[in-house]
């Protein structure tokens, strides 16, 4: 200690910008927050975003066809003979059709338990997986069976499809509005508890000015303080926002406590966040840090031109 | 070095609280600046260190129009004017070092290149025991030295200090006075503003004085 009074400048120099301030350390809750609230807005967003393309995959990955019994002929040769066309596309991984117990099964929900089939004129059902959608020789399958099969034609699911891309679109669409508002409403809030946080520490501006300090450097030394106030509270609030969807994918079955939770687990699947929504969830940090310098910069600035 | 023609200023709407102020501060000069408490003699040393701009005239300050002087062009003038405030404004959450360095260290030099010049002038004002401590817990007599060792760290060549001597006692107000007269000596130009007559008695130089926005001089 006594070395250390002897020679001040030995000891580090003190920052500029007072560390541990009452503003400040309110500024890194309202940062903290605000970043959470982004975060889990831009993981819920990426969430939708992965299930909706796996649901158009899925229905874009099958195709039916369906034969109808026609009077004279035997169903089950017609069957026999469109599961074959069906394997023998180039693309199909795989044909396999309903039996007439399993048909009897789709149709209990309308029809009712104990129905006899055989009496009704009741479609049946061929279910095609595809290997690859996009080089599935569809056309040519319909072809083929149009030709070859008497009462069969094919159902891509096209309908289904785009209407279920028009659905994912639209919930895109809901995610990226409200994650864009959520961003707006961080970018606002920051900055004017930013503004909070410098107005406080105004007597500083003020004697730096007069003792010869220029504006830049006035500048820097409070962007460089309320940069790392705005990484402390980025990664606090960033670091819950990642455990949170870390806890959801874990524990599913907390899901089903929420209410909702569980048909939103049932249609998302399980909630698990893709390496790129923790990316989002980074980035949602860097911008809320960035907002907090830049803030801080202008209202110093600000404060510089309204001193006179 | 300084100089008013026709000054005038007003804060807001109300009436002037400076009027035709014409007057020049010459290089290695010596001058106090005195009036009745409210005559407008802070108000005038904001004039003379930009920290207030006149609601009419012009202020020449080394030779340029102060009127056209950008914010940066400003903190550069003000690195060649030493100013005391009377309420000190030290920054309390810097050391007594810390704050007599600052002007130094918002030039951007290296704490190393002025440690010792730090060091010599806290020793000189008498503040050598007290580098170390934060302003808070500083005397009233204490922050005054360390206020005008900032003022004179940066070797300017106008001093401005307003009332240095109004929180001391009358021993300790004749060293800084003295203090301020050896600065003269070496050649800096130096405005004291005070309205202690004791005090601009020991020291024969040119008196300013403030009276109804008015200045008299009194050479």
């Amino acid at each position: 200690m006594a070395d250390e009074k002897e020679k001040p400048g030995k000891r580090r120099a003190s920052p500029i910008v007072p560390r541990g301030t009452v503003a400040g350390s309110s500024l890194v809750a309202v940062i903290a927050i605000m970043t959470f609230l982004a975060g889990v807005a831009a993981g819920a967003v990426e969430i939708v975003r992965v299930a909706a393309s796996e649901w158009h995959a899925d229905v874009a990955r099958e195709v039916t066809i369906q034969v109808r019994p026609i009077e004279g002929r035997d169903i089950e040769a017609e069957i026999a003979k469109a599961v074959d066309l069906a394997r023998r596309t180039p693309g199909v991984a795989d044909a396999r059709a309903y039996s007439r117990e399993e048909s009897a099964r789709l149709l209990e929900p309308w029809l009712g338990a104990g129905v006899d089939l055989q009496a009704l004129p009741v479609p049946r059902l061929v279910v095609v997986r595809l290997a690859d959608e996009r080089e599935a020789d569809l056309a040519s399958l319909r072809r083929a069976l149009t030709q070859n099969v008497t009462g069969a034609s094919l159902d891509d699911h096209r309908g289904w499809a785009r209407r279920l891309a028009a659905l994912s679109d639209v919930v895109m669409l809901i995610g990226v509005g409200v994650l864009v508002l959520v961003l707006l409403v961080t970018i606002l809030s920051v900055s004017f508890a930013t503004r909070g946080a410098v107005a406080a520490n105004r007597a500083v501006v003020q004697v730096l000015h007069l003792v010869g300090a220029r504006e830049s450097f006035i500048a820097s030394a409070f962007q460089r303080h309320f940069l790392i106030v705005g990484l402390n509270g980025a990664i606090l609030g960033g670091a819950a926002a990642a455990l949170f969807f870390l806890l959801a994918g874990v524990a599913p079955d907390l899901a089903a406590i929420v209410p909702g939770g569980g048909e939103a687990a049932l249609l998302l699947g399980r909630i698990t966040l893709e390496p790129r929504g923790y990316a989002w969830i980074a980035a949602a940090g860097l911008l809320v840090a960035l907002v907090t310098a830049i803030a801080s910069r202008r209202t110093v600035q600000r404060t510089l031109r309204g001193i006179d | 070095m300084v100089r008013f023609e026709n000054v005038g200023l007003r804060y807001g709407p109300g009436p002037e609280v400076l009027k035709d102020l014409s007057f020049g501060i010459e290089p290695h000069s010596f001058q106090f600046l005195t009036g009745a408490s409210g005559a407008g003699k802070s108000s005038l040393l904001r004039l003379l260190f930009l920290s207030l701009r006149p609601s009419r005239g012009l202020i020449t300050l080394f030779e340029r129009d102060a009127s056209r002087l950008t914010l940066d062009e400003v903190a550069v003038f003000r690195r060649r004017i030493g100013v005391v405030f009377q309420d000190f404004r030290l920054l309390d959450h810097l050391t007594t070092y810390e704050n007599v360095a600052l002007p130094l260290r918002v030039q951007g030099r290296d704490e190393a290149s002025y440690r010792s010049e730090v060091t010599e002038i806290l020793r000189w004002v008498g503040l050598g025991e007290r580098m170390d401590a934060l302003p808070p817990i500083l005397s009233g007599g204490e922050k005054q030295r360390a206020a005008i060792a900032r003022a004179l760290i940066g070797r300017p060549e106008l001093v401005l200090a307003d009332e240095p001597t109004g929180n001391v006692d009358p021993t300790l107000a004749r060293r800084l006075l003295r203090l301020f007269v050896e600065l003269h000596k070496s050649g800096t130009s130096v405005v004291i503003a005070t309205h202690d007559i004791a005090l601009m008695d020991q020291f024969d130089a040119r008196r300013l004085v403030l009276a109804d926005g008015r200045l008299h001089l009194d050479e």
